[in-house]
């Protein structure tokens, strides 16, 4: 029935060295008042039968729709290898690598995957991963808080609406102030997000591209902030890295980001990974596990979980962070997709998106009553108005085998015309052409 | 080993990725271009294949060795759970947040509610939400949805209530979540010490957290009197499900009179581990404080399809989406998969291991407490300290022997911890073979101290200096 592999013959074997005459009798030390009231579940099958159950439930997955949304989710190429490597079991059915000497697969996998972080933010520490880009986010707000000793953050509200309402209520648990300041049109409002910097903030947070897929240079509001003794945390998009301004450029002292762009596959909202990264000086306000390089008795390399001072299992309520368990093999596909593709692919690919997305651009622009929102630069999304309510042209585009974007008009008031389109390297100039195509004769009728 | 950047040469190139189909766009911004480009490796698909494949083999899995660490249940991973989770591989979550799309995405949908009601019933709790990404992440929810209990009553409580021998993880999540902590000690007994839990107990208390059966691996007979004094004081009942393996159709929590709970799919449910995750973390609740969940929440309407909907009084959002699907997938499957019947098995299984394991070693090793265990049990090497032998030096020769070590140092109310949890899909063959290494142990322990001292000798690396490593804060490559 289950996995279990004990004979009846194993079974009585064991009972007479524990000295049971059954196995319900282990059961004895829980008195009987305590026993379940009930637990109806079906019958089990085979492994055979139940991929006709599983195979039901992802054929209406949706996964024919052609995606023209993000949200921070990205439909990218991944490389086979990816998922061959990371489908071995030694690496898979492992768990967290506290015996070092058998674990050092692991150990420097993770430790590649940091340099890799470290390389891709122009930052200096990363950790083993975080669980998502709002919740790394969110630790990234409480890792300010530590290391100013302040209890306010200023919060562009041209962050990804998911991700701050993790933000926000992570922040509302432990009576930290959040500040959300607007954008202007589709860009941040740098002067009343510099004007919001007081000498109570404990960081600014932005995010590159934007939700609406503006690009934008913060290091002046990097200045600004470090001049109030605050710092910025840049919420970033990994694949946007190989072309855009990297948050260590900009000044940020954080990074952050969700990294399911990087080798992992849609799968309804996870498993992903959130990355962070800082400078070496904040290391040790760092949450979650990090990997360090040391050496053995004879001198070999080697690598374990460093910096453990900082963490659950031995500070208890004082640790950086209650995170345990992480996203660690999907960190590891994030690790193999940067080597696949390697110093030259990474740059070529975030240049192929940003073509795909200007190609979109120009098309959907050329529609009678579509104008594009973004003053300035786009990587890969970018905003238009479709020039009357973008929900109801979204959902009729859905029957044709569409998802045309994302309307704005439930995270932005007063932005129902607005709908935000993701072109990443996959979607072809037919479909793009395509979409062209149904949204003008979806605005005609 | 080298790095796979130490492998990099100038110019190879690895995956190719696809030709353009569309005019080469007017030049990105220079203002806005990254100054220097991101120092990835430069390697070709076989260096890549042949570095992780090879890095990979330097480490100890449950599909290579018995690893029977204590508290983290490790299973056996069904190869088919893998197969069928990749069925979702091209599910986008955003599809189920745009107009319309709810009705695209009914099949994962109805996965998640499917998921809930199988988790409920096993836990005998009245709602689950599947948000929470990791066990840790679970308790931090459960502790929130109990502050915005309080809070709805006008109340604002500041303890949350831990046993000295929880994991770290249940005081630190409930610090995330606001509260102060109060740690109750062990009573000799092996459990949370009655009169001073009760002590401890008063208005201000928001929650206690239990782990039931505790990290000692016993079943606390007196837990319905715990939950029965929190609910007196107007407190609630956390049930920190790590230990669920024990008591699937034994013991349901709901029942107990535990208000909230969270499992972890990644060990009761059969989903790989991932070598530190992903986990997942589902929060069950009793009706009281099912309006206070996180947002959105996946609702069956009554013509039998499924939504997305806010859930305004509960908590905000925990995560960004509706929770780890793929592993919520995986765990859906086990448990359609092995059924009541099998599940119960499980645990029957699970148990039956752990006290032959506790029965063939304890003549050796000492038993802080002799008693018959659920799970796992706790040996402690302070009859080896004698001769200066400590928990490590045997965890270190296990693996030596080919034996991925028990958690040890762990619970930190005994000293000289040594865990072990069997799990139920290791057979006796496997154990004894185990057993047989540890009896082992424990004569060298006596004949040759020294010797355990230099394990592991057969590693690819022995003993690493942790201290250096910590100092040097080396935490990525520099080349």
């Amino acid at each position: 029935m289950g996995y279990s592999p004990n004979t009846p013959e194993d079974i009585r074997e064991m009972l007479a060295v524990i000295g049971a005459g059954s196995v319900e009798e282990l059961f004895a030390p829980i008195p009987g008042e305590l026993r379940a009231k009930s637990f109806q579940l079906p019958a089990g099958m085979s492994e055979f039968e139940l991929w006709a159950v599983m195979r039901e439930k992802a054929a209406a997955g949706g996964a024919e729709i052609t995606p023209f949304i993000g949200g921070g989710i990205y439909d990218h190429i991944i490389p086979a290898a990816v998922g061959h490597l990371a489908s071995r079991a030694e690496f898979y059915t492992a768990y967290t690598p506290y015996q070092p000497e058998c674990s050092q697969g692991t150990l420097q996998a993770l430790f590649e995957y940091q340099t890799a972080i470290c390389r891709l933010t122009g930052l200096e520490a990363s950790n083993g991963s975080l669980y998502d880009g709002g919740t790394a986010a969110a630790e990234a707000a409480l890792m300010a808080l530590r290391v100013t000793g302040r209890h306010s953050i200023v919060l562009d509200a041209s962050v990804n609406p998911l991700h701050r309402g993790v933000v926000c209520e992570y922040l509302a648990s432990v009576s930290a102030h959040v500040e959300q300041v607007d954008p202007k049109g589709c860009a941040s409002d740098l002067e009343r997000l510099m004007a919001s910097i007081t000498g109570e903030t404990a960081a600014v947070m932005v995010q590159n591209p934007n939700f609406f897929g503006s690009v934008e240079d913060f290091s002046a509001l990097a200045a600004k902030a470090h001049e109030q003794g605050a710092l910025l945390i840049a919420s970033c998009y990994p694949i946007a890295l190989g072309l855009v301004l990297s948050p260590g450029e900009m000044g940020a002292d954080i990074a952050v980001g969700e990294g399911q762009s990087l080798g992992n596959t849609l799968s309804f909202g996870g498993p992903y990974f959130g990355f962070i990264a800082t400078r070496k000086r904040f290391i040790r306000n760092l949450p979650g596990r990090i990997v360090g390089e040391t050496i053995d008795r004879q001198g070999r390399r080697g690598y374990v979980l460093t910096l453990q001072a900082r963490e659950q299992h031995i500070k208890r309520h004082k640790a950086t962070s209650n995170i345990c368990s992480n996203q660690s093999l999907c960190a590891l596909r994030g690790l193999m997709f940067t080597a696949a593709l390697g110093k030259q692919g990474f740059q070529d690919l975030a240049s192929l998106n940003f073509d795909k997305a200007e190609y979109a651009k120009s098309r959907l622009a050329g529609i009678e009553g579509v104008s594009v929102l973004n003053a300035g630069a786009t990587f890969n999304e970018f905003t238009v108005s479709l020039g009357r309510e973008a929900a109801p042209v979204v959902q009729s585009l859905l029957a044709s085998g569409i998802a045309a974007g994302v309307p704005l008009g439930e995270y932005y008031p007063g932005m129902d015309h607005a709908l935000v389109v993701t072109v990443t390297e996959k979607r072809t100039r037919s479909e793009i052409d395509r979409l062209a195509a149904l949204v003008e004769e979806a605005l005609c009728n | 080993m080298q790095l796979i950047y130490e492998k990099s040469v100038d110019g190879r190139t690895g995956v190719r990725i696809p030709l353009s189909d569309v005019p080469k766009a007017a030049p990105f911004p220079q203002r806005l271009r990254r100054r220097e480009a991101p120092l990835l490796p430069e390697v070709s698909e076989l260096d890549l294949v042949r570095h992780y494949t090879n890095l990979s083999r330097k480490n100890f899995s449950v599909d290579t060795n018995f690893y029977p660490l204590g508290s983290c249940t490790m299973k056996y991973n069904a190869k088919i759970m893998e197969d069928v989770a990749a069925l979702f591989a091209g599910c986008h979550p955003m599809l189920a947040l745009i107009p319309g799309g709810e009705r695209l995405v009914q099949g994962p949908l109805s996965l998640i509610h499917g998921l809930e009601q199988q988790l409920a019933e096993i836990t005998g709790m009245d709602e689950v939400t599947t948000q929470p990404l990791a066990g840790a992440h679970g308790e931090m929810t459960g502790i929130m949805v109990i502050a915005a209990y309080h809070k709805a009553r006008g109340e604002k409580r500041r303890y949350v209530i831990v046993p000295d021998s929880s994991h770290g993880t249940n005081p630190a999540s409930a610090a995330m979540a606001g509260y102060e902590i109060v740690t109750i000690p062990t009573a000799p007994y092996g459990d949370m010490d009655l009169d001073a839990y009760r002590a401890a107990m008063n208005g201000e208390v928001a929650a206690v957290m239990m782990t039931c059966p505790n990290t000692l691996g016993l079943f606390n007979p007196y837990v319905a009197e715990i939950c029965a004094i929190a609910h007196a004081a107007g407190a609630l009942t956390y049930y920190d499900g790590a230990n669920l393996n024990a008591i699937m159709g034994k013991v349901r929590p709901g029942d107990v009179g535990f208000d909230v709970i969270h499992v972890n799919l990644h060990k009761t449910f059969g989903t790989p581990h991932g070598g530190g995750g992903p986990g997942s973390g589902p929060v069950g609740v009793k009706e009281a404080l099912i309006p206070y969940l996180p947002t959105p929440r996946v609702v069956k309407k009554h013509d039998g399809s499924f939504s997305v909907e806010a859930h305004p009084e509960g908590i905000g959002r925990v995560s960004d989406f509706f929770g780890n699907f793929g592993i919520m997938a995986r765990a859906f499957a086990y448990i359609t998969l092995l059924g009541g019947e099998g599940l119960i098995e499980v645990s029957e299984q699970a148990v039956l291991n752990a006290n032959y394991m506790m029965a063939r070693l304890k003549g050796e090793y000492d038993l802080p407490f002799d008693t018959t265990c659920m799970h796992e049990c706790v040996f402690s090497a302070s009859r080896q300290v004698k001769n200066g032998v400590h928990a490590i030096d045997i965890a270190k020769y296990l693996i030596d022997r080919g034996f991925h070590p028990p958690t040890v140092y762990f619970p930190l109310n005994v000293k000289e911890a040594i865990m072990i949890e069997p799990t139920e899909t290791e057979s006796k063959q496997t154990m004894d073979a185990f057993i047989a290494v540890m009896l082992e142990a424990a004569q060298v322990a006596k004949s040759d101290p020294a010797a355990l001292h230099d394990a592991p000798v057969h590693t690819p690396v022995g003993r690493l200096d942790e201290t250096r490593a910590a100092r040097a804060q080396q935490v990525c490559c520099e080349q």
